[in-house]
């Protein structure tokens, strides 16, 4: 029997059944020079740096530039352009395609009410110029995509970990790290409390406490139908009251039979 | 042996005495202020912060990579779950991302539903905000009146959709359901009531002493910061700028909408609280437009495009080719054109981006979500540095943030 190939660049969830004739669809890429204001700032940004590709999709400015030139890019869009305000910035992670992460900065122009969206590619194990020096709203972004991605960012004056644990394996945005989390995941926390001599005595971590175990017979759970352990199960209703038996003082025993439930509101 | 791995007992090496009578502060991840799982280190000169570092992932699901797993249709309801105090808001950014990505038009009615859910969501937040800052400074008369106005509020939603937090009432194409009979008037005697309970919570708070000498020029954050730090929504707007999306790149029906937008020079804490109660009172005036609107539009509530968005249900149920094309949008998904999108929408905590990169699988290739919040606590660090430990609490609850849209 041969074993079913598994892509371990993608370990996504792909579709399971994809139509031979199926052509993708693009979103047309409109020229540059077919909206007035974009046209003006292509032109300036053009005369000073070397631009790739320029497009607009969806209403938005698309500039693909030399990852080298990103610095200079972008405080030329701040300072002369006027796209003062860096709304969002992160990664693709083309690293299956091309061994390439593709950078993208969403920028906004308040004043000429348009969206611009710069784009590189750098290579795995390059990294790329921090820009928290033009925009500061970059501090946290790029720690994030340095988290997540594991895209490398230098000169950032403090560049960690900002949402997984600082002793984390791994960037789990990327497609190489599966969904449920990798080894060094599932074994987090009992590493960490313990040491890594448990994990045999503990076992794997159990993550989704609303699991049901349909092998195990002994301890199978059913909501109202409760019965000890090892016991068979039961079609006799359970009936839970939630309180000491000797009652509180000062409170009435709670009785779901003698309780009035209300249909509208007082 | 000393084993690397193995958790101390003590907080993370931090030295909490420290030789120069400074003292580090751990604030949270579970402290009642901190709304949510907000960790701070805190470094403290008598009562004064010196430094202040924000730790956040406390909340981490990490939506982004479930999104990368999941259909178009699946991930809305994932949405809810990221600002949960305004749930459609973020159902709302989402399906517009995927409709501006598909380039789907959604008919009027469903326009209005929309825009209707998406103010009566900004009074329901706004009321929240309002009603737990109160509590953090100190008031709590405001907090059960905010909260019992929030629940006719939220009252109202169920009526719609059944559910009051998490909502999913928006869906890719336009919502699923018209408004039900009675919804209307029930509207319209809500908000007719509105105008007079925010009379009444600035009539507490506005001249009260503690409320003013708490709020004023306590958080200030400048022009220029609140750009660069990427602030938006009120924060932006309590620093002099004059941005909302709404306004400024009008999504939904706000283009037919006659509204103000106002905004502040004050760029403190009180400013911004101004600006609060103001906003509720055009949502007020927005939600009135929109219950006249409603009456002339046609029956339809979501988008002809058989092949993204599921016939009606009668069609599925009559018609062979309906049912097919439903049974292949369930179990597959739609395949979107191959492209990316960025989508910005004014939440109630600001701007609320969705960017899809599609690469024409039902799966999105990557989401990333700018969430407000996000900008908004990255800024704490600079902006608690001066101010008194008892301002942090008021500065947090002022910043309006909310932990499941941050750590996502």
């Amino acid at each position: 029997m041969m074993r079913e190939y598994k892509n371990r660049k993608n370990v996504q969830k792909k579709a399971y059944y994809n139509d031979r004739f199926y052509v993708v669809p693009n979103i047309p890429k409109e020229d540059p020079n077919s909206d007035e204001i974009f046209s003006k700032d292509y032109k300036e940004l053009k005369k000073h740096f070397q631009i790739k590709e320029a497009y607009i999709q969806r209403g938005q400015l698309v500039i693909i530039i030399k990852p080298e030139d990103n610095k200079k890019v972008l405080s030329f869009l701040k300072d002369e352009l006027d796209y003062t305000f860096l709304s969002e910035m992160s990664a693709n992670d083309y690293l299956e395609q091309s061994g390439e992460f593709e950078i993208f900065y969403q920028l906004l122009s308040m004043n000429k009410r348009k969206r611009l969206r710069l784009k590189c590619r750098i290579k795995e194990k390059s990294a790329i110029e921090s820009v928290y020096t033009i925009f500061k709203s970059a501090d946290w972004a790029e720690r994030e995509m340095f988290d997540l991605m594991g895209v490398r960012v230098n000169n950032h004056y403090n560049l960690k970990r900002l949402i997984m644990p600082d002793d984390w394996h791994g960037h789990p945005l990327r497609k190489t790290y599966p969904l449920q989390g990798d080894e060094a995941a599932s074994w987090y926390e009992v590493d960490k409390i313990f040491g890594k001599e448990y994990r045999d005595i503990i076992g794997p971590e159990q993550r989704d406490p609303a699991r049901i175990d349909r092998k195990d017979t002994k301890n199978f759970i059913r909501i109202n139908h409760e019965v000890p352990y090892g016991a068979k199960p039961s079609k006799e209703k359970t009936v839970q009251e939630y309180q000491e038996e000797d009652g509180v003082f000062f409170i009435d025993e709670f009785k779901k039979d003698k309780s009035k439930v209300l249909n509208t509101r007082r | 042996m000393q084993q690397v791995n193995r958790l101390k007992p003590f907080f993370e090496n931090l030295n909490f005495d420290r030789d120069d009578n400074r003292m580090v502060v751990n604030f949270g991840p579970q402290h009642p202020s901190a709304h949510g799982q907000l960790r701070l280190i805190l470094e403290l000169d008598g009562e004064q912060v010196k430094k202040a570092i924000p730790d956040i992932g406390y909340l981490h699901r990490g939506m982004e990579k479930m999104a990368e797993n999941m259909i178009y249709n699946e991930f809305l309801p994932t949405t809810d779950r990221m600002d949960y105090i305004a749930a459609t808001s973020n159902n709302y950014g989402y399906a517009l991302a995927v409709e501006k990505l598909i380039g789907l038009e959604v008919p009027r009615r469903a326009k209005v539903i929309r825009t209707m859910l998406l103010e009566i969501n900004r009074i329901i937040s706004h009321l929240f905000w309002l009603a737990t800052h109160a509590l953090d400074v100190g008031a709590m008369t405001v907090f059960l009146y905010c909260f019992r106005e929030r629940e006719f509020a939220m009252d109202l939603m169920e009526d719609y959709c059944g559910a009051r937090l998490t909502h999913s009432s928006v869906r890719i194409g336009g919502v699923p359901l018209d408004l039900p009979e009675g919804w209307l008037e029930k509207l319209g005697v809500y908000i007719s009531q509105m105008h007079k309970n925010i009379a009444d919570y600035e009539g507490l708070l506005d001249q009260n002493r503690i409320w003013k000498m708490r709020l004023e020029d306590v958080g200030i954050i400048s022009k220029e910061d609140a750009i660069s730090w990427g602030c938006s929504g009120i924060v932006l707007r309590g620093s002099g700028v004059q941005w909302d999306i709404r306004k400024e790149e009008p999504y939904e029906l706000y283009d037919e909408l006659d509204f103000d937008v106002p905004y502040s020079d004050r760029c403190d804490s009180y400013g911004r609280y101004k600006l609060y109660m103001e906003e509720m009172r055009q949502s007020i005036r927005i939600l009135r437009q929109l219950s006249d609107m409603y009456k002339d539009t046609e029956p339809d509530i979501m988008a002809h495009a058989p092949q993204y968005i599921s016939a009606p249900k009668e069609q599925i149920m009559t018609q062979n080719y309906s049912l097919m094309q439903h049974f292949v949008l369930v179990t597959q998904g739609m395949r979107p054109p191959k492209g990316e999108v960025y989508a910005a929408t004014e939440s109630p905590k600001g701007e609320l981006g969705f960017y899809i990169n599609s690469e024409g699988d039902p799966y999105p290739y990557r989401l990333k979500v700018r969430a407000p919040s996000f900008w908004h606590t990255s800024i704490l660090q600079q902006l608690l540095v001066g101010h008194y430990i008892a301002d942090v609490t008021a500065i947090i609850g002022n910043l309006n943030i909310v932990f499941g849209e941050i750590d996502r």
